[in-house]
């Protein structure tokens, strides 16, 4: 035990460490780092003992590429059309069970269209857990990095619509560069397996009107690598 | 019976082989979940007791047939075997059998698989059990909570009420035939959302006037409103069947500690809470006190109940994952934990490497940063108002912008997955977990010391404040830091071990003081033995394959095989246990939390007996509740 006291002058001198590091800080980033590092992100690196508060509506903290919210649907611009094919997993997959999705059906035929007629999210329901996005098998749907959703009605206002839902996938792509570049090469690689297919089936086709007369169980053993068709 | 879930016949937990669900085809060579095999422990019960009383149970732990045994077993267990701690008390509901199961474990203090016995009573509620609480006080909140949930009435219990939902609620509801006001579904995925899902609010369902469940003979219009008269009367009188376990502190009216002898004064009863910053969230602590000195403590829970196991048992296996995260909202990752690995457990399948180390790292991470948090409020309760806090929020809030970046969400993270986790850390981000574990929290925590560790005014208020001796924290199923406070060095990652972390090198730590002080001390020697677990995973992590982090190919509908398991894991806050029973369906039928902010709670009553009223404050800040986890 020391003398009585010294105990609060130690815990003071760390305050005091915080109140001078503060301005050193400060001059530190005038001095090398303005204009080159944002000073959101400066006051918020683990290097900074200084200051970390961000002046909230005036500066804004750059969002990690992963922040998720409430999800949005991705439409194709190739195409124009949605990219969901209303198969329902993410509404089974859904914890709170906000997603609401009616299918289309065929007028003339009676038989379910791969497009959705209707999708609801019940955004004062989803808990931005993200599993819709992570288990769509077609990418169709993705998590938004909008945060500011407050508003001033409960029913029009925060029950989303199809309409309200659907953005380009140029607007994914601007925020999830990443999971698009893996997107873009997955469809690659999956075009290309595609090409090769046909091409091997071509060749298969060829070869067995060549061989025809002579083997018939030929293009089998010749084409082990071709995928199977789906 | 008509109300009866329809639902599976197969609720029978007595159906031996699980089938080969599609979920468990990827999995490893590992059996699944077993029928109970006689340990020497159960072998030593069945002779004492004799194969009438004691028989094998399906699955897990073995059966006390005539329920008016389990005091006697209980004890035998406590005494005999030295099972000195209840980890958990649960309760089952099978209404095809028409039985309710009452589901004890208890444990070793020095480590080891808890051990499972239960029994079973009539669903009519025409046999009481007799209450474990001379044996083990810890089952005190946990049985209220089976009394409340299951409405089986334990005999002998000091103080049977209701404790998550109110007084006058109409049915027991976590029974498998009771329905909630928005009623939709036994079981997700609902059918209304898909293919044909026209919107519908739950108050178009279910309207307003519809949604309130009186009992039978109840008139709302001249019902007179005294919620608590039974409550604060109990506590004047002092006949709250209560056995106060300090000898010294008369319960009398008259002397009570802390009072001059002689001196007549007038005891009076005060709330505090459930509006009080000083609850940590919505809790009512209702004291009885004699001028500054607390004589009497009762704790009013249930503000922040919204059913949860009710909830689990009606989501999937997999809709449980984000649920979790809201349960001890402070360190979701670590709920998540216990999840994942309990149902692993049960499906017999093993994560990968990577995903391991990713799991540890985020779990002591997630020490770090709920310790911070937790020391930075109990400065804030003991009036050292948020300079100390917001130093340690700033600690914290670099941990948990490395959460966001890597799973997409600060607290509500939802990144474990049945065999893995849902993504890999970039470079950039190990990078940063790097600078953070080897060059900033280290100073952090040492710059916390010299803040805080020889203040002479925390000393004073906390030494000595809220003691617990060891045997009592034992009795009281205390877990956590309060638990090793108190000098018994109890933690489940050594004591039951799971996950890797048998690999580590670290120490639990442990101080014998049992008080705030040693509670405040202790956590931040915890912190320092969690960098050291993440020195060794963040360099070991780098011979695992990156990206590879899911075994199996990834399912979202999960079949779990028939069985039942009960796996914990060491959260910040103590002993975070899941209870889960299968029916080899996609959802849980029974998904029970074993929450250790609930069950430390029931030792602050004896904790702040005959201490100051602004003491109370501070003992409930160094237990470090989270009411998420209370109330469930």
């Amino acid at each position: 035990m020391g003398l009585l006291g010294t105990g609060i002058l130690k815990g003071l001198s760390v305050t005091l460490t915080h109140f001078i590091n503060t301005y050193l800080e400060d001059l530190k980033y005038l001095g090398r780092k303005a204009g080159v590092e944002p000073r959101p992100l400066r006051r918020q690196s683990p290097k900074n003992y200084g200051l970390v508060t961000v002046e909230y509506p005036k500066e804004r903290l750059p969002l990690p590429e992963n922040f998720r919210n409430i999800p949005f649907l991705v439409r194709d611009s190739k195409t124009g059309g949605d990219k969901c094919t209303s198969c329902g997993i993410c509404a089974k997959v859904c914890p709170p069970q906000c997603i609401w999705i009616v299918r289309t059906t065929d007028p003339v035929t009676k038989r379910p269209v791969p497009a959705p007629k209707e999708f609801y999210i019940d955004s004062t329901i989803c808990m931005n857990c993200g599993y819709c996005a992570e288990f769509c098998p077609f990418d169709a749907i993705k998590m938004n990095i909008e945060y500011e959703l407050a508003d001033y009605g409960r029913i029009q206002e925060m029950i989303l619509d199809k309409e309200r839902l659907t953005k380009p996938d140029t607007y994914h792509a601007a925020i999830h560069p990443t999971d698009w570049a893996r997107e873009q090469a997955e469809k690659a690689a999956e075009e290309e397996k595609k090409r090769q297919a046909e091409e091997a089936k071509a060749k298969a086709a060829a070869a067995k009107t060549a061989a025809a007369p002579a083997k018939p169980a030929a293009p089998a053993s010749q084409q082990p690598n071709a995928p199977p068709q789906a | 019976m008509s109300e009866t879930t329809p639902a599976p016949a197969t609720a029978t937990p007595a159906k031996p082989a699980p089938k080969a669900a599609p979920a468990a085809r990827h999995a490893e060579k590992k059996p699944a979940v077993t029928l109970a095999t006689m340990t020497p422990e159960m072998n030593a019960v069945q002779q004492h007791f004799g194969e009438v009383l004691i028989q094998p149970a399906p699955f897990e732990g073995f059966l006390v047939t005539d329920p008016a045994k389990v005091r006697d077993v209980a004890l035998f267990l406590r005494d005999q075997l030295h099972f000195e701690m209840l980890s958990n008390q649960t309760a089952v509901d099978y209404p095809a059998e028409n039985v309710i199961e009452v589901v004890y474990h208890v444990s070793h203090i020095s480590g080891g698989r808890p051990l499972c016995f239960k029994t079973r009573v009539p669903r009519d509620e025409s046999v009481a059990v007799p209450s474990v609480t001379p044996v083990y006080p810890g089952a005190e909140f946990q049985e209220r909570e089976i009394y409340d949930m299951y409405g089986v009435r334990f005999s002998e219990h000091p103080d049977l009420r209701r404790i998550l939902m109110w007084e006058g609620f109409n049915g027991w509801p976590l029974r498998k035939d009771w329905k909630e006001a928005y009623y939709e579904g036994d079981t997700k995925p609902f059918d209304s959302r898909w293919p044909g899902g026209h919107h519908k609010l739950a108050e178009e369902r279910v309207p307003w006037a519809d949604n309130v469940n009186y009992p039978p003979g109840f008139d709302p219009n001249a019902y007179v409103s005294n919620p608590d008269g039974n409550l604060y009367e109990s506590m004047l009188t002092g006949t709250n069947g209560h056995e106060l376990s300090a000898p010294e502190i008369d319960i009398g009216a008259d002397t009570v500690v802390g009072v001059e002898p002689g001196l007549k004064t007038d005891q009076i009863i005060v709330n505090m809470g459930p509006q009080h910053p000083s609850t940590h969230g919505v809790l009512r602590m209702v004291v009885r006190i004699d001028g500054e000195t607390i004589t009497d403590l009762k704790l009013v829970l249930g503000y922040l109940h919204r059913n949860h196991e009710k909830i689990g048992e009606r989501n999937t296996w997999l809709h449980n994952i984000p649920y979790t995260d809201r349960l001890d909202y402070i360190c979701g990752m670590a709920n998540e934990m216990g999840y994942v690995i309990a149902v692993e457990r049960m499906m017999g399948i093993q994560p990968t490497e990577r995903a391991e180390y990713l799991r540890v790292i985020m779990a002591e991470l997630t020490r770090i940063q709920s310790h911070f948090w937790a020391i930075g409020f109990v400065l804030n309760d003991l009036g050292a108002f948020y300079t100390p806090a917001l130093y340690f929020i700033t600690e914290r809030d670099l941990i948990i912008d490395l959460f966001e970046a890597v799973t997409g969400s600060r607290m509500m993270c939802n990144y474990m997955r049945f065999g893995g986790v849902a993504r890999d850390f970039t470079p950039e981000q190990l990078a940063r977990a790097r600078e953070l574990v080897f060059e900033r929290i280290p100073r952090a925590i040492d710059e916390l010391e010299r803040l805080l560790s020889d203040n002479e005014i925390i000393k004073a208020r906390t030494i000595g404040v809220g003691y617990m001796s060891a045997e009592r924290s034992i009795a009281y199923s205390l877990t956590g830091p309060c638990l090793r406070a108190a000098g018994v060095p109890y933690d489940i990652r050594r004591a039951d071990p799971y996950s890797i972390y048998d690999r580590f090198d670290f120490d639990i730590p442990v101080l014998y003081g049992g008080d705030v002080y040693d509670r405040y001390r202790i956590r931040v020697l915890e912190m320092r033995q969690s960098l050291r677990i993440l020195e060794q995973a963040l360099n070991q992590i780098d011979q695992t394959p990156a990206g590879d982090i899911q075994a199996g190919k990834k399912a979202y509908n999960h079949r779990v095989p028939a069985g039942q398991t009960y796996a914990r894991v060491e959260t910040p806050k103590g002993e975070l246990g899941f209870y889960l029973v299968s029916d080899g369906g996609q959802n849980p039928w029974r998904y029970h939390v074993r929450s250790s902010s609930f069950i430390n709670l029931n030792s602050m009553r004896e904790m702040t007996i005959g201490q100051k009223v602004a003491d109370a404050v501070v003992i409930l800040g160094s237990l470090d509740i989270v009411l998420g986890e209370v109330d469930r």
